[in-house]
Parts: structure tokens; C-alpha cells; sequence
């Protein structure tokens, strides 16, 4: 149950996911284990060892930007990170999606995105703004909660087609700013362009985010920026009443994420062009 | 040069949660009533030569988000009549500042220097007022200057470079009086007796001893330190149960029992005799290292500390209790060869929230418990450390006194359980720079509190940084499990007594030589004896063999780690050197240092506790009871502590603190998986019964005997748990309060015993009391907190306590016994009827149900376990049937004792379990649990009410006085 590596699988068949770390980062071994449970091989790399040598992402085929406290969140959640990114290897990443490199950027990683230029996108005629907000909870403090959940169509690579019923549609938030702002016309582009990819159930919003959005995705829908930790929902043992049975025969909502983005990089590296 | 200033404020449209937080805080103070708002901004202060475009940069891009912030640079107009700003003092920890610096200069390439502060504008008060009460609610004048009006300094504050002299401390033609004198007036904290051994000493040796000398004794031997009342040879007189049990044990003239080594003769007793009985090769290391390590699985063992911090915490409740499980983390990565911190745990006590008054020099217990839940919140969530627990005891003593528990479990593999120092290894510390703050907390933490410590204390309470541990943990986990090998070949924390200690420990033996001038320091000044004893934070110190420190070196630098080279371990005489600027400042032997120490006798006597019933007893009404006890704080929900920690980071939580479909059932004890990929479990809980503080024998044995039910009733196996203890004492001084720490004591030898849990690590608190200005003393309740924690062999086969199914039979496994004595019942309803003695656990009964009922688990016959403890049976039946969203109908006739059923609801008999069982198998678990007094009560419903003979009480009732109980 726990090791779902298949030994049909080679290593050669596993795509190699770069997890990001850097001071205060501190959800990486569980965002390393659940591209491992999906099939990938993980690798956790210190944001300054990429710095000294950004050539070190060319070697990924999936990137993970995980939660926690960068910098101790000083100023606003994520902000230190997202500016030193910016000055040190904001190319690379963005190079990487370029490639087709999905990314998933959960809690910090999702602050962190949205004020490095990384998300929503795209800015074609210029250099890349900040264009959302993950704001203070509208309650004033950090809340640690399961929240009902729901995956809108979407060109979200990492949600496509995900299903359940109320009892598994679930993932966990643990945040003190995930309150999701933008202005109007940013909210109904995202909304029209298909760019939403989670949504809190209305009625278990924990932080009064516009919308009730709590992930969207970038343009080409490899980037996924979300306020949940889905990769603390890989086991059905983490399902918040687990005891009660609510187990069904696949693999929980968490993990079926990151194994459709590691089966979109198998698919376009099984067919080159 | 020049200081530029920041206003960042959030726009409009966005939102000021901080300020409705701030107004709802000042608020519940009892504010003016004309106070209808408050406003927040961020202020930062940056002192250096910044051109404008750079400025511009930093503002745009760094301090202010353009689609939420306003940015001003400068003092932006104030919005109301009170403009009051908040500025950490000079030398208190300002760790976003710290953050900010290193990001503007990686941004403009120049170094500056930066300050935080806070700007409320407060509608609807003057500036007198507003200043008052962001004084009392929102800052603490200990660590904040209050401003009215934005700040806006020309520079910043510097340090003083001062003359090194080396101070002599002329003490070898002192007279008794005088080393007294000399012991409070330099916060040394010794005894008269401990003096006299250090003039002895000194004598001997023909000189003075040195400042530098005498401070590191005092910290050395602190009761923090060296525990030195449980190690004292106690002559206890009065009843005493099972006394001939204790080793070495004399019975001598007048009935007096003489016990030597009280910790060696009680707790550590248990622990080596169950040893000796075969759980040796389980115990891997106990009593010896800052946390007890046990076996996991054939590759990992854990490890378990609990700390308290709570004179710190009585001054400045965030900071307190933030350095509290940051200081217990440290521990944890400081035990063997570094252990990884997988989940913390907390408990706090303090007086009841609704106590109108409280004496001069003390804070709020409203206050005090919030800002401690955000202390341990904050630390322990930045850290990406899971924390489980959040039990809170409210008692009236603890007004001068609040009790912060602080606990942390570690992982590490089995060949990294042991290590120690070669000569000749550096001796190299790593993490945060060594500044002013937390001098003598250790001795502080040994003296009781009066109304004029904050003044005088001040020093001691510090603000922790999180991220900077968090750094060094990953640095060290880097050198721990380095390709070549661990790097180090011994670690140890700085805690209480800073260098001082952590040197002096793990130099015992070899002995070590210090350069005190290489310490980085956060500003300058410092004297020799301030760096050496400093408490700062955030701080390890490490073995590392000459050829393996380019190889730390390097880890360090990747990591963003600071460290240095201290010196080294071994010299000739197994002595410590100490040294500054090439100049000796202080030299002393290892050995009168950690043997030196006088033994002492302590004088006990126990007189038993009257405890009679009422004259006229009434039976309560049950519905109003049952109310009244699930809205007690004791017994409440806790969510609105719990939930501001996060208990699921690292991705190993099994059992969550609240569990059931709701998320609102209170768990019995947490489980997560230590080894990723394994489904081999870790149970965390504990037991506390200060409800029994009368004898501290029996709340003892009722904290163990909580503490095991709540883990076996998660599925635990009851044959591996391993225990802690934790006294907090009301002061020792008084022979009763000595007997008090006597029995406690001696419980833990009988109900280790017993229960076959050894304990393998513990502290003590022992100065709990305070001093009114009018001299009045108030003290805590002798408290005991148990943690423990359990193997669990399949956490797929883990037992919550929500109520699963209608229909199913509620089978109680134990009896109720016809006493009340201690309970909550009491504290609703006095004149209840029952016995008031005091339940007493049954050391035989009591262990044996526990594996009757782990057994019954094990084979996957029960549904939901919940252990039955505050409230009574009743209690935990409402609980069961909340969290499942059922309803429950009781047999009366089942449940009544002593022909009471006010008694057989909510009567607190130990060793009592709650079993929901399918209906057609409770005749067998009954059966099979016949020899536990096993019975099936009632019956779980879909009706939405309880019911117990003829009364009902509507779920919905229950759930929302259980829900309001406790709002902080």
C-alpha cells in the first residue's frame, strides 16, 4: 500500500523532479516522496546551489517549489524568496516550463510563485508583474484544517479529470495568508481562460479568497500554484478520518496529481517530435 | 548615515485582518468603548547609504505588493488621533529584520541595517489612551519601546566597546552573611552551604576566584542545570506507600524513611529494574543525554524530551514560550549524533480566563494563553514540525505562575544514538550570534518570582528565531548523514547556561580550552563572562575532528549557517581554559565543576489530606451537569488552540489531533509514522491530574495510568511505551512541600513498575511560586505532567474515538467506584454526593486491563476506544457520540454507583475505558473482557439526542457548550 513504486517500472522510465529548498523551506521531503510515490525519481536541491549553477535545472523534468517559511516569511509570505529568485534563476524556471517541464508550487511555494513572475502569466509584452495577492486570512490567523474541494475544467495538466465524492474531495490547508486577491479583471480572465484549477467548496472557504480560489495555473497549464498541501494527502492513512473507511479503490486525489504530471512527461518524452 | 523609513499599509479594498485582530484583542481588555477601530501598518527602519533609485527599488520591489500595499516613505499622515508605534528594544532578536537586511543587500549589494516596527492608528481614543492600551493588549514594555507619533530616528543605536579587565570576586575572607549577600546580589542563586564549598575551594587553590569562575559554577550547578533537590537525600516522616520498595532505602529512629538520591531511587530506579528485566536492549539511552532514546525499528530509534519554560513565560508569554520549544527542539537535534524533529507537543496551565483582577506584576491568563498558543505556533511551525497536542489545566495558583510544557520527538538511525569528543576535536559552535539576551536564565529559572522580577529580569526573556534553527538543523542533518561519514563526533545545544554549560558538558571528562573573543556577536561590548554564559538562542555546538572542519565549513556556507572555531577538547588536567584576546580569563577543574557540588539533606513530612463530604448531599440535575462539564475549560474543545499549530507539516500524521468526520472529536493521543514507507507508528500522549494535587501519590499514579489508556486506546502496543516526567512544584523549602515531591516521586517507581513503561528522561520546574507586592504567596498546585509515547506495530489498524455506527453497543470496561474526590463533578456541582477521597489507581488491575484492552484492538473487534478520565464516563460518551454525529441512549441502572447516577456519570475512577462494539459482538468482548468488569452500557443512535434514564440532552446542546467552552 505504501510503496507504490510498480517494478515494471525502470529507472530509466523515471522522470527526474527537482524539489527546491532554501531557508525555511520545510515541506520538501513530503513534496519529494509524493514524486517518487508517482514514479519520478526526487532530487532536493538548495535554491543556492542552483544559483552557483543553473545548469543544474536543465536536467529536470519536473519541478517542485514546496511549502513552509522562506526567509521566515519576513515582510509577506514568500517575498524574500520570490525577489532573491528573481536576481538568481527565474530564467532557468521559466526556461523549464518553456520545455515542458510542469511545476507545482503548494502554501509557500504559491506565495512564492505569485510574486516572482511565475503566476498567472502570460506577459507578453513586458516583463512580468505581480498580479494576484495571497493576503492574511480573513480569520487573522494561521488555521490547520481539511477543506472540500473542487477542480474546475481547467488547462491545469496536474487536475485534469480528478473525481470523487464529498468525503475524498478533501486536502488539507495549514496557512496564515492564503486569502486570494486580484483585481476583477485579472479574476475573470483566469475564470474565462480556464486558469482556475482549485476551488474551495463555498461553504469551506477557510481564508475568504475571491472566488473561493484556492489554485490556479499559468497559460500552458504546468504550473500549478495552490494554498493546499496535496502532497500531505498520498496515503489514504492521511485522509483526516481514514478510520471511518472512506477508502475507495484508487489512489487519493493527492497523489493522482502528481502521477498525471509525471505520466504528461512520460507521454511527450515517449514521443519526440 | 542615513536612516531611511517605510510605512506599509494594506490597501482598502484589501483588508486589514491584523488590525480587526488588534481591535478585537484590545477589545476583550475592556478598552473605551469609543474605540471603534484600528489600523496596522508594517514600519521599517533602514539605516544606510542608499541612493534614491535604490530606495525607490527596495519599496517597489521588496517592502510593498503592488496589488495589495500602499507604500510611504517617510511617516505616512495619521488616520486617527492615536498614532502609537511598537519598536523592539535594542538587542531583543528581530528576526525579520534580520531577513530584510540580508535581502536588500543580495538586492542593491550594500550593507544596512534594519528595524521593524508596528504603527497602529487607533480611531476613536486619544493619544494618552491609545498609548495605554497598546502598552497593556498589543506590546510588552519588557522587550518594546511604546511611541506615540511615528518614529523616525537620525540613527540607530550602537554598541559600547568597553576595557577587558579581568574581574577578581574576593570571597575566601567572606563571612556566612556575606556569601549569602554576595549569592542574590550577583543572581548567582547559590546556597549557603554551596558558597561555603566554593570558598573552600578557593581557599584551597590560594587565590579569588574570577568572575568568569564563580558564573560558571552558578550555572553549572543551577537546580536547572543539576537538579539538585531530586538528587538530595530526603529524611521523609509519615505514611508512605510501599517505602520498604525504594532501593537503598533506610528506616531509621521516629519513624523517619531516609531516601538517598531521590530521582536515582524513584524514577531512574523504575527504569533500570525494568532494564534488568529485559527491556535493555529497548532503552538505548536514558537519563543520559538531552533527550531518553528507545528502539523504533531495526534501523531508527526516537527519541523524547519535555522541557518547561515558565518564568519566561510568565513575563513575556510569546517570547517564553517560543525560545520554550525551540530550546526543547535544540534538544532533540543535540541528542546522540542529531536526531530529526518529526512532531512537538504542548500543555499549558494557567489561571481561569475569567478572573477579573491580577496582582501587580502580572499579565492576564487571557493574555498570557494567547500569546503563548501564538509563541508556540509560530516557532513551531516555521520549524515544519508537527505539533499534536494542546491540553491546557486552568487553576487559580498558576495567576504568577503559568506552566508551559514543551515537548519534541525526534528520529534518527540506530549507529547515530551514541556519540562523544576526541582530544583534540574543535570545539565549533554554529547558528545564531551571541548577544546580551537570556543572561542567567538558567539561575533564573531556579529563583521563585516576585512582583519586581520583570524589572530586574529582563535580560532573561528573549525572542526566538525559528528560521535560524531551522537553518541549522539542515546543516547539520547535512553533516550528520554526509557521504563520508558524520562529520562530528559529539553535539550538544545551547540551552540554559549557553557556552557555559554545553562546553562544560561535554568537556567533562577531557576538558577544553576556550577562546571566547572568536564567538561572533550580534553587536559589541560583550564582556568574557556575557559570552560565555549567554542564553542566545539558536545556537549548537559540535566536535568536529581538525581534518573534517573545511568539509562542516563548507555545509555551513551552503546552508547560510554562521559558525566558528571555539578552541578545542582535551587538556592536561582535564581543565577548563578559558580565554580572550590570547589573555587567561578563567580556569577551573572539570572535576570540582561537575563533582564539587555539597550534598544535602532535605527535611519531609506528610500529613494526609481531610477530605470529607458534605453534611447535606444533593444529587445534580445530569442534563445541566453534563453541560456544565463539557463547557469547563478543563474539558472543552481545544480547537481554537490546536488548529493554529500545524499538525500534518513533514506529511506523517496518522492520527490528527481532532478526528471524526466533523474534524471536531478530541483524539486520545496522535500518531504519525517516523520512517517514510513504513506503517510501523509512533503514539504521542499524555496524562495529567492536578484535579488530585491533595496527594501527590495518587494524581501521580492517575497521570500514568491516563497516559497509557490514551495511547493504548489509538492502538499502541502497551508492552512498548516509554514515559517522561515532568514536576513543576510549588517551591520545596517546606517539609509538606518536600513530602509532596516525595510521594510524587515514589509513584513513579511504583506506577513504572507497574505499568512496565520506563521512564527515559525528565525535568523539573521546583520554584513555582510568586510574591505579591503585599507578600502575599501564591503557588501553583503540585503538578506532574506524564508524556509518553508507544510503539504502534500497523498504524492501518489504528482506533479513533469517534462514534462510528447506530445501533452499535457502548461497552465500559472497568468499574466505577462510588468517590468524587479531585473531580470536575466538584467543581460544578460541591455538594454531590460520593466519597471525597481521592481515586487510587489499582497497580495490578489497572496494567492488566490495559493489554486486555490493546488486545481487544489488536484483533480489530472495537469500532472507537476512548479513554474515560475529566468528566467522568458521561463526558466521554458525549464525546464519542459528537465527534460521530450520533446520538447515544444509556442504561441508568448500568451505569449508577452507590446507588448514585449523578456519581456512576461523572465519578473520575481511573483505568476506565469506552468501547463502541458492534452490537452482535459485545457479548463476546464482554466476555472476553470479563475479568475488567466489562459491560455494555447502552446503545449509539441516529436520534439527535443523549440519553440517559429519563433525562435527554439534545447533541446539539452538548456540542455547542463543548464548541464555547474555551475561545481564545
Amino acid at each position: 500500500m505504501y510503496d507504490c513504486r510498480s517494478t515494471m517500472e525502470t529507472m530509466s522510465t523515471r522522470p527526474k523532479a527537482i524539489v527546491l529548498t532554501a531557508p525555511g523551506i520545510n515541506c520538501d521531503l513530503e513534496l519529494a516522496e509524493a514524486f517518487e510515490l508517482a514514479g519520478a525519481s526526487a532530487e532536493r536541491v538548495h535554491v543556492n546551489a542552483l544559483a552557483a549553477d543553473p545548469g543544474l535545472l536543465d536536467s529536470a523534468d519536473l519541478i517542485g517549489l514546496p511549502g513552509g517559511f522562506s526567509y521566515g516569511d519576513a515582510i509577506a509570505a514568500g517575498r524574500i524568496l520570490a525577489v532573491m529568485l528573481q536576481s538568481t534563476i527565474i530564467d532557468g524556471l521559466r526556461g523549464a516550463v518553456d520545455r515542458g517541464v510542469p511545476m507545482i508550487a503548494p502554501c509557500n511555494g504559491f506565495q512564492i510563485a505569485t510574486q516572482a513572475g511565475l503566476l498567472p502569466g502570460p506577459w507578453p509584452d513586458g516583463p512580468a508583474r505581480t498580479e494576484t495577492a495571497l493576503l492574511e486570512n480573513d480569520g487573522g490567523r494561521f488555521v490547520d484544517r481539511w477543506v472540500r474541494v473542487e477542480y474546475p475544467a481547467s488547462k491545469c495538466i496536474w487536475t485534469q479529470d480528478l473525481t470523487g465524492d464529498d468525503a475524498t474531495m478533501v486536502l488539507p490547508i495549514a496557512h496564515g495568508e492564503g486569502r486570494f486577491h486580484a483585481e476583477a479583471s485579472v479574476l475573470s480572465r483566469l475564470e474565462s481562460e480556464g486558469r482556475v484549477a482549485v476551488r474551495y467548496a463555498a461553504d469551506d472557504d477557510p481564508n475568504g479568497s475571491r472566488g473561493h480560489i484556492a489554485g490556479i495555473c499559468d497559460d500552458t497549464g504546468l504550473i500549478l500554484g495552490l494554498m493546499p498541501h496535496p502532497e500531505r494527502y498520498l496515503h489514504w492513512t492521511q485522509h483526516p478520518y481514514w478510520t471511518r473507511r472512506v477508502v475507495c479503490a484508487e489512489d487519493p486525489p493527492g497523489l493522482q496529481m502528481f502521477r498525471r504530471a509525471v505520466q504528461h512527461v512520460l507521454q511527450h518524452s515517449a514521443a519526440p517530435a | 548615515m542615513t536612516v531611511h523609513r517605510v510605512e506599509v499599509r494594506p490597501r482598502e479594498e484589501a483588508g486589514d485582518p491584523a488590525g480587526r485582530a488588534a481591535l478585537a484583542t484590545v477589545k476583550e481588555s475592556g478598552a473605551d468603548a469609543s474605540l471603534d477601530r484600528i489600523d496596522t501598518a508594517a514600519v521599517y527602519l533602514i539605516e544606510g547609504d542608499l541612493a534614491d533609485h535604490a530606495i525607490d527599488r527596495i519599496t517597489r520591489e521588496l517592502l510593498g505588493h503592488p496589488v495589495s500595499d500602499v507604500v510611504v516613505v517617510g511617516a505616512g499622515p495619521a488616520r486617527a488621533a492615536a498614532v502609537i508605534e511598537v519598536h523592539p528594544q535594542p538587542g531583543v532578536m528581530d528576526p525579520d529584520a534580520q531577513a530584510v537586511e540580508a535581502a536588500i543587500e543580495s538586492m542593491v549589494g550594500r550593507d544596512v541595517r534594519v528595524r521593524t516596527a508596528v504603527r497602529y492608528d487607533l480611531h476613536g481614543v486619544d493619544a494618552e489612551a491609545g498609548h495605554r492600551l497598546v502598552s497593556k493588549c498589543l506590546a510588552n514594555p519588557l522587550i518594546h519601546d511604546v511611541c506615540i507619533g511615528a518614529v523616525h530616528p537620525e540613527s540607530f543605536p550602537t554598541g559600547h566597546t568597553h576595557e577587558m579587565t579581568v574581574r577578581e570576586v574576593p570571597l575566601r575572607d567572606l563571612d556566612d552573611a556575606s556569601l549569602e549577600k554576595l549569592s542574590r546580589d550577583a543572581h548567582l542563586f547559590l546556597s549557603l552551604d554551596e558558597m561555603q564549598q566554593v570558598r573552600e575551594h578557593f581557599r584551597g587553590l590560594g587565590r579569588e576566584p574570577r568572575e568568569i569562575e564563580l558564573e560558571t559554577l552558578a550555572q553549572t550547578w543551577s537546580e536547572h542545570c543539576v537538579h539538585k533537590t531530586l538528587k538530595a537525600t530526603v529524611d521523609y516522616q509519615g505514611e508512605l506507600p510501599g517505602a520498604a520498595d525504594i532501593p537503598d532505602v533506610e528506616m531509621r529512629d521516629g519513624g523517619v524513611v531516609r531516601i538517598h538520591n531521590l530521582l536515582k531511587s524513584t524514577v531512574a530506579a523504575a527504569t533500570h529494574r525494568l532494564m534488568d528485566e529485559g527491556l535493555d536492549d529497548w532503552c538505548l539511552s536514558v537519563f543520559v543525554d538531552n533527550a531518553g532514546v528507545v528502539g523504533f525499528d531495526d534501523d531508527h530509534a526516537v527519541c523524547f524530551k519535555v522541557e518547561t519554560h515558565n518564568h519566561p513565560s510568565a513575563l513575556e508569554p510569546y517570547g517564553g514560550a517560543a525560545t520554550g520549544i525551540g530550546g526543547c527542539i535544540r534538544d532533540v537535534i543535540g541528542t546522540g549524533l542529531a536526531a530529526r524533529p518529526v512532531a512537538a507537543t504542548d500543555v499549558f496551565c494557567v489561571a481561569p480566563l475569567d478572573i477579573a483582577e491580577v496582582p501587580s506584576g502580572c499579565l492576564h491568563p487571557r493574555r498570557i494563553l494567547s500569546r503563548v498558543v501564538q509563541g508556540v505556533r509560530d516557532y513551531g511551525n516555521r520549524m515544519g514540525i508537527p505539533t499534536l497536542d494542546g491540553t491546557v489545566w486552568f487553576d487559580e495558583g498558576h495567576v504568577g505562575n503559568p506552566l508551559v510544557f514543551c515537548g519534541c520527538v525526534g528520529v534518527m538511525p540506530r549507529d547515530k544514538v551514541h556519540g562523544g569528543p576526541a582530544p583534540g576535536d574543535r570545539i565549533v559552535a554554529l547558528g545564531g550570534r551571541t548577544g546580551r539576551d537570556g543572561i542567567h536564565g538558567a539561575t533564573f529559572s531556579s529563583a521563585e518570582l516576585t512582583d519586581t522580577h520583570a524589572d530586574e529580569f529582563s535580560h532573561a526573556v528573549q525572542i526566538g528565531n525559528p528560521i535560524t534553527e531551522k537553518k541549522v538543523l539542515d546543516a547539520i542533518l547535512a553533516a550528520r548523514d554526509h557521504a563520508s561519514g558524520c562529520l562530528y563526533t559529539a553535539i550538544t545545544d545551547c540551552g540554559a547556561g549557553g557556552f557555559s554549560s554545553a562546553v562544560g558538558e561535554m568537556g567533562e571528562t577531557l576538558g577544553a580550552e576556550v577562546h571566547l573573543d572568536r564567538a561572533p556577536l550580534k553587536y559589541t561590548g560583550l564582556t568574557p563572562v556575557e559570552i560565555w554564559i549567554s542564553e542566545a538562542q539558536e545556537r549548537m555546538v559540535l566536535a568536529v575532528s581538525p581534518a573534517n572542519l573545511d568539509a562542516v565549513a563548507a555545509i555551513c556556507e551552503a546552508h547560510e549557517v554562521e559558525w566558528c572555531d571555539l578552541g578545542h577538547f582535551g587538556t592536561p588536567d582535564a581543565e577548563l581554559i578559558l580565554n580572550y584576546d590570547g589573555e587567561e580569563v578563567g580556569r577551573l577543574s572539570m572535576e570540582f565543576m561537575h563533582g564539587g557540588l555539597p550534598d544535602r539533606v532535605r527535611e519531609a513530612a506528610w500529613a494526609s489530606p481531610v477530605l470529607r463530604a458534605p453534611d447535606i448531599e444533593a444529587e445534580p440535575d445530569l442534563a445541566e451537569t453534563l453541560v456544565a462539564l463539557l463547557s469547563h475549560p478543563n474539558i472543552a474543545s481545544k480547537q481554537d488552540i490546536v488548529r493554529q499549530y500545524d499538525h500534518e507539516v513533514q506529511g506523517r500524521t496518522i492520527l490528527k489531533p481532532f478526528v471524526g468526520p466533523g474534524g471536531d472529536g478530541p483524539g486520545d493521543a496522535a500518531v504519525i509514522t517516523p520512517v517514510r514507507g513504513s506503517t510501523r507508528g509512533l503514539a504521542i500522549g499524555s496524562g495529567l491530574a492536578t484535579g488530585w494535587a491533595a496527594d501527590p501519590y495518587l494524581m501521580v499514579l492517575a497521570a500514568i495510568d491516563e497516559c497509557v489508556r490514551n495511547l493504548v486506546c489509538v492502538g499502541a502496543d502497551p508492552s512498548q511505551i516509554a514515559i517522561l516526567d515532568n514536576y513543576c512544584w510549588p517551591g520545596c523549602d517546606d517539609p509538606q512541600r518536600m513530602a509532596e515531591l516525595v510521594r510524587a516521586s515514589v509513584a513513579c517507581l511504583h506506577g513504572g513498575l507497574a505499568y512496565r513503561t520506563p521512564f527515559i528522561s525528565g525535568k523539573d520546574s521546583l520554584n513555582n511560586q510568586f510574591t505579591t507586592e503585599s507578600g502575599e504567596t501564591i503557588r501553583i498546585p503540585p503538578t506532574m505532567l506524564i508524556s509518553g509515547f508507544g510503539i504502534v506495530p500497523d498504524v492501518t489498524r489504528c482506533i479513533t474515538m469517534d462514534a462510528k455506527s447506530a445501533g452499535s453497543a457502548l461497552v465500559l470496561v472497568g468499574g466505577t467506584h462510588c468517590e468524587t474526590g479531585g473531580s470536575h463533578l466538584l467543581r460544578v456541582a460541591p455538594d454531590a454526593p460520593g466519597r471525597r477521597d481521592l481515586p487510587r489507581v489499582d497497580l495490578a488491575a489497572g496494567p492488566a486491563r490495559a493489554s486486555a484492552v490493546a488486545a481487544v484492538l489488536a484483533e480489530g473487534r472495537v469500532l472507537a476506544a476512548h479513554d474515560c478520565s475529566e468528566g467522568g464516563l458521561l463526558v466521554a460518551v458525549a464525546e464519542m457520540a459528537m465527534a460521530g454525529g450520533l446520538g447515544a441512549t444509556l442504561d441508568a441502572a448500568a451505569i449508577e454507583s452507590g446507588g448514585s447516577l449523578a456519581v456512576g456519570c461523572f465519578a473520575e475512577t481511573p483505568s476506565r475505558y469506552v468501547l463502541e462494539v458492534a452490537a452482535g459482538e459485545a457479548q463476546d468482548v464482554c466476555r472476553t473482557l470479563a475479568d475488567h468488569n466489562a459491560s455494555v452500557i447502552g446503545t449509539l443512535t441516529d436520534r439527535p439526542h443523549l440519553a440517559v434514564g429519563n433525562t435527554v440532552v439534545q447533541m446539539d446542546a452538548l456540542a455547542s457548550a463543548w464548541r464555547g467552552g474555551l475561545k481564545i
